[in-house]
């Protein structure tokens, strides 16, 4: 059999990225170390569908406040890079109107004024960040919460352009340097990938709250079961007035901020 | 056949060092981007996406464009094109080369891209570019190089390669479509939630890749033997001219709704590229220089006696061409992110490793253009010996 240059060539090459299949799957492939945190603590935590109430009022009243932020940073190894455009944020104050622009706040009340209320993942029941992540790297689990697996993000950034609520950061580069305590007992991340509040799903295994909800001294946060008539946050919500960021847009939120 | 494209004059082995260099400095840029990650470039938190993504889909548009030499040719039998078509269909393969690179350069894991062929979703809008665009490439492979090689042998091409042709044709369509759809399904961002963004992108696309051809065949009748004629290149002028009054029209539609309904997320990002928002005004003179080449290219094409005139029409293209960079390569996916979600006004610069990185992308696409012509025209010049 005689073959011309050109088919050769083309064997070759056909060959060679024959060649780079296994290895391929061997590099994309592997199984990730799963570390069991349930066996440190108390029972886990479950619900069916996980919610967060945020009583505005009590949180005015505190202040210059910063204790939610500090301890969620604190445990989650949030890095602080001290400049706003390599910010990472999961859990942060935002002023009133500006948590809710698109209600166009003409005459507020006085309180509210040029305050600022914690803003962080809505845990959306219809999440537009996993509708368009490609590679199902944020996903929702069977209780609500949204959450992103750091080892198949691809660092596209989509699901930030599909958040309606800024809630999402990404590790513009590396992180690791500007984590003033590094907690072992949680991850840090990677540069080139997407991160956000995760309603401290480690936390919830290990039969503990929220750590934003046990720093807040004033009690402002509930968070809990909405689908148990019984739970805390369902007689706050029918007790007293609650609104959501954007609800026009009908990612349905499950922070809810009580008025 | 690549032979062809290693016998060259001093001109053209100049040109290609040139690009080769060109292409050197931003892929020593992009090792450093490699090893500090995304944050070299301009862009933060509040504008996670910039001249990457921007270049990435004004060139998915250049790659759809070739459809409009193809299907006159094709479907039509519009035999003028005969010459131009293969120009068009060998456009499309650095032209999704370079989509499909500045996609990497723009992803925080570019290790991880198999990820998205092994994780298919398919309801992210992302993966289905990504299906599309590939498919798209694969198809103008095998069509050029089964009609190249049938024009070398003197012989027709086989007739199973028409199907294949005709196919290309929605494929194009589609391509640009999905592209569109990255953005106009968005909730979170208002500027890009529009039904028309696809039919606009179609439109923009059809004026630019058609104006770049006919820049094209310009240069080529400078530096090859290769001449287009008078005739195909009107033909293509006619298509700018609608295909860019279109597009026109379709943008002031645009403004219509979001000025008359006054609703402010709407206007607001209007407002940030033509008049500036909250300090941030660095879009509005590309902005007014893109609305006023808009303006002179359409009185250029659509008048008769100046669109025939070839160096008003060199102008009338490149005018047409530079507008809608701006337009698309440039404005249309930063304004989508300023305001923020959060009411504010976020500033985007592109610093100057991203804009290397960027031009050595443009470069490497130059750089496969020549030498696919190259060999094209090499093809074309020795049959005519």
């Amino acid at each position: 059999m005689s073959i011309d240059r050109r088919t050769f060539f083309r064997i070759a090459g056909l060959a060679t990225l024959g060649l780079a299949i296994k290895p391929g799957f061997e590099v994309f492939g592997q199984g990730e170390d799963v570390v069991d945190s349930t066996a440190a603590m108390g029972r886990p935590l479950s619900a069916k569908r996980w919610a967060m109430a945020i009583d505005v009022r009590c949180c005015l009243d505190q202040k210059d406040c910063r204790k939610c932020i500090l301890a969620c940073h604190q445990v989650h190894n949030v890095p602080d890079f001290g400049n706003p455009k390599d910010e990472i944020k999961w859990l942060w104050k935002e002023p009133f109107d500006r948590a809710f622009p698109e209600q166009e706040f003409q005459h507020l009340p006085e309180d509210f004024e040029r305050q600022v209320v914690p803003v962080f993942c809505n845990h959306c029941d219809s999440p537009p960040c996993v509708r368009v992540c490609p590679v199902q790297a944020t996903f929702q689990r069977d209780d609500g919460i949204v959450i992103t697996d750091q080892h198949r993000c691809i660092g596209c950034r989509y699901c930030m352009a599909a958040c309606p609520y800024g809630s999402r950061s990404f590790n513009w580069r590396d992180p690791r340097p500007f984590i003033k305590n590094i907690d072992p007992k949680y991850p840090t991340r990677t540069r080139g990938v997407v991160e956000k509040c995760t309603f401290c799903v480690e936390r919830l295994t290990q039969g503990l709250m929220p750590a934003c909800v046990e720093a807040c001294a004033a009690h402002a946060l509930t968070f809990g079961d909405l689908e148990d008539a019984g739970s805390e946050i369902r007689g706050l919500l029918r007790r007293r007035l609650a609104i959501r960021r954007k609800p026009g847009l009908g990612t349905n939120p499950e922070v809810y901020y009580i008025i | 056949m690549l032979e062809y494209a290693l016998r060259g004059d001093r001109r053209y082995w100049s040109w290609i060092c040139a690009l080769l260099g060109i292409m050197v400095v931003a892929f020593l840029f992009y090792l450093r981007q490699a090893s500090y990650g995304l944050g070299i470039t301009g862009l933060g938190r509040d504008v996670p996406w910039g001249l990457y993504i921007a270049q990435f889909t004004f060139l998915v548009g250049v790659a759809a464009s070739s459809v409009m030499v193809v299907l006159p040719y094709y479907l039509h039998d519009f035999r003028e094109f005969g010459k131009l078509t293969i120009l068009g269909e060998l456009l499309v393969i650095p032209s999704i080369i370079m989509c499909m690179v500045f996609v990497i350069v723009d992803m925080g894991q570019p290790s991880r891209i198999l990820n998205v062929l092994l994780y298919p979703t398919p309801h992210s809008m992302m993966f289905w570019d990504m299906v599309v665009l590939g498919v798209y490439l694969l198809l103008n492979i095998i069509i050029s190089r089964v009609v190249l090689d049938a024009e070398r042998k003197s012989i027709p091409p086989p007739g199973w390669i028409r199907p294949i042709i005709i196919l290309s044709i929605p494929w194009a369509f589609s391509i640009h479509t999905v592209t569109a759809f990255l953005y106009s399904g968005l909730a979170a961002r208002p500027f890009w939630l529009t039904a028309i963004l696809a039919p606009r992108f179609l439109a923009s696309a059809f004026a630019a890749g058609p104006a770049l051809l006919i820049l094209f065949c310009v240069i080529l009748r400078k530096v090859s033997r290769f001449d287009a004629g008078h005739a195909p290149l009107q033909k293509l002028a006619v298509i700018v001219t609608y295909a860019m009054t279109v597009n026109v029209f379709l943008m002031l539609v645009e403004i219509f709704t979001a000025m008359y309904s006054d609703i402010p997320e709407h206007v607001r990002h209007f407002q940030l590229m033509y008049f500036g928002l909250e300090g941030n005004a660095s879009l509005v003179p590309w902005m007014w220089v893109a609305a006023v080449l808009a303006v002179l290219a359409l009185v250029l094409l659509i008048n008769p006696r100046t669109r025939r005139n070839e160096p008003v029409l060199i102008l009338a293209c490149s005018a047409t061409f530079i507008s809608l960079w701006i337009d698309k390569g440039l404005a249309m996916v930063i304004t989508g992110f300023i305001p923020s979600p959060l009411a504010a006004v976020p500033k985007y610069r592109p610093t100057v490793p991203e804009t290397l990185i960027s031009l050595g992308i443009y470069a490497s696409g130059l750089l496969i253009v020549t030498v696919l012509y190259k060999i094209a025209l090499s093809v074309r010049e020795r049959l005519a010996v």
